[in-house]
């Protein structure tokens, strides 16, 4: 028999230790500002004198990448917490998971659930540093960068369950991250506007989810910072639109993700 | 009454039969031992048991709800302890408990009581506020151990309870299942591929190749050998089995390092009569070493496969096991 208040409990309780693991973990939450500052301030104080076309001139390219950074923290965080399922199912709480009476669906959701919170709090993070670049933030501002910041964490850790769903190892792991994630990241337009880019790289972006994750976050960051005609030539798509395209690859990631995790030996 | 009862239960992974036909019962409050090396089928019937893995054929019926019908009133009904680690290593042994009382739907009061019952039970009233990243591999087991009881499971699945644990905390675990039987009236069914421990349980299935070859009692098992065992090494062993034949002997055998091992009614009266036969004839032998000793389960698993316990080879998931190991102890 399958209770909804059962599989809504389980679904809590998967959530609720993603949570509380996160909160205790306070070396991890310091060690994962280490490689979003590092290219905030590195690469942005390094390719800032090469970029001085950018938005006519107008633009300070550390502002410019600052809605990157957000999405790199939101992006690396909601894949790895997904992936660990890999780790977490052979030798870890999550075995135990596996074997109570919540179904592998709710599993699944509390886990895209946890996943995501954690990811959503490291971009919450992120932005302390905006002050700091001279990006003024407004409360609606806040609360509209929290909520894309949340979505493009379901959709990560959607895909991010899509892919560990039926690995039984870590060996892939590496080539995850090296085909998957780097790829996924840079030709996000995190870095550099994708005006005017090759048309290989124009179209392979149309097709990386994380392009419609940045592409609002940069829209709605810089806001009150730039003139809107410049902002309007470094963003592609209006924020309503970035949120349909993010919607529709969260649910292609997730209802296949859920499938193929919920599938029996 | 049988608590769990199988049929013909068989599991393939491609063309590999990982457990072919098996066939048995495990009776209420017993202790049931799957005794067999690795890559037996052991993990594989527990998993079938347990409703992690489905049967290619055959049926399997746990509290007299099928596997294959019911997995979730299956779960609810069993507890498991596995072969690897599954404890949030972050979270204390509280915690541990509390997010496991959660996921049974064990309400608040009675986890409150139970969880204060079992700590009690497996002496770790102390520690359950620290985290279990500072347990050893013993107090983690015991954690493990009260943690599947929580819920009050008729049936505790162990799968090699004590592996990887050295000798001393492997007997306190067993003094802990022995005082749960006791106390609870609980039904145990466990693989291992530990003979000393196989000794412990009521009765034993002995398991090769995915296939049941004996189920007894240890002793009615061990009774299979007949007798007693002798091992000998003399100056010539292969004249000394030619020499045997005079004697009456239940079998006689070549050990793997050359020595003769012989399975006889009364040792005790047969070795005097060899030494006698080995100094007789032309051609005297010189007798090296004399052992004389009661059969084991492992004498017993020679008899029945014709080879002591193997090791398999590492596979990915015992190279990921030995990582884990040297990384996390």
């Amino acid at each position: 028999m399958i209770s909804i208040r059962r599989e809504l409990k389980g679904a809590f309780t998967i959530w609720y230790r993603d949570v509380l693991r996160f909160s205790r973990d306070r070396s991890r939450i310091l060690a994962s500002f280490g490689q979003p500052l590092l290219f905030l301030f590195v690469f942005g104080a390094g390719l800032a004198p090469a970029m001085t076309g950018l938005g006519a001139g107008q633009v300070d390219f550390k502002q410019f990448i600052f809605p990157g950074i957000l999405g790199m923290a939101v992006l690396f965080t909601s894949i790895f917490s997904s992936v660990s399922i890999v780790w977490d199912r052979e030798f870890g709480f999550l075995k135990e998971v596996m074997v109570a009476p919540v179904s592998r669906t709710s599993v699944a959701l509390g886990k895209v659930a946890g996943g995501s919170t954690v990811a959503m709090f490291q971009g919450i993070l992120m932005l302390i540093f905006a002050p700091i670049l001279g990006i003024k933030l407004t409360v609606g501002q806040l609360t509209a960068l929290i909520g894309l910041m949340l979505l493009l964490a379901a959709v990560m850790t959607s895909l991010g369950i899509l892919i560990a769903a039926r690995q039984r190892t870590m060996e892939g792991f590496h080539m995850i991250m090296n085909f998957i994630l780097l790829p996924l990241f840079f030709l996000s337009g995190a870095f550099f506007p994708l005006r005017g880019v090759p048309l290989w790289m124009e179209w392979v972006s149309k097709i990386d989810p994380v392009t419609y994750g940045i592409d609002p976050l940069r829209s709605v960051a810089l806001r009150e910072s730039l003139p809107a005609a410049i902002l309007q030539d470094l963003t592609l798509h209006s924020v309503e639109t970035n949120i349909v395209v993010m919607l529709a690859f969260g649910v292609a990631f997730l209802v296949p993700a859920i499938w193929l995790f919920s599938k029996q030996d | 009454m049988n608590v769990i009862h199988v049929e013909s239960l068989t599991r393939k992974f491609g063309d590999f039969v990982a457990v072919q036909e098996v066939t048995f019962d495990v009776y209420e409050n017993e202790v049931f031992g799957f005794l067999g090396p690795n890559g037996a089928g052991k993990t594989t019937t527990i998993n079938m048991l347990c409703t992690l893995l489905r049967p290619s054929g055959g049926r399997a019926e746990v509290n007299g709800i099928d596997v294959a019908v019911d997995p979730h009133a299956v779960r609810q009904s069993i507890g498991l302890i596995f072969q690897d680690p599954s404890l949030d290593e972050q979270l204390t042994g509280r915690e541990n408990l509390r997010f496991h009382a959660m996921l049974y739907d064990v309400s608040t009061d009675d986890f409150r009581r139970r969880s204060e019952e079992l700590l009690d039970m497996v002496e770790l009233t102390d520690k359950a506020d620290d985290l279990v990243r500072t347990y050893s591999g013993g107090m983690k087991r015991r954690l493990e151990i009260s943690r599947g009881l929580l819920h009050r499971p008729k049936v505790l699945f162990l799968d090699e309870p004590t592996l990887g644990l050295d000798p001393q905390t492997r007997r306190h675990i067993w003094e802990y299942l022995f005082r749960l039987r006791d106390r609870r009236g609980i039904t145990m069914f466990m693989t291992t591929h530990y003979m000393d421990e196989a000794e412990n349980c009521d009765r034993i299935a002995i398991i090769d190749h995915g296939q049941i070859v004996a189920l007894d009692t240890p002793e009615a098992l061990k009774g299979l050998v007949g007798g007693d065992i002798v091992t000998v090494r003399t100056s010539n062993n292969e004249a000394a089995i030619t020499k045997l034949t005079q004697l009456e002997t239940i079998e006689t055998r070549r050990g793997p390092e050359g020595q003769v091992i012989i399975e006889t009614a009364k040792g005790d009266q047969f070795i005097p009569r060899m030494i006698n036969i080995f100094a007789d004839g032309g051609d005297p032998l010189e007798v090296h070493s004399v052992n004389l000793r009661r059969p084991t389960l492992e004498d017993v698993f020679i008899k029945l496969t014709g080879r002591a316990i193997r090791e398999e080879e590492a596979s990915g998931k015992d190279q990921m096991r030995l990582r884990r190991r040297m990384f996390h102890r």
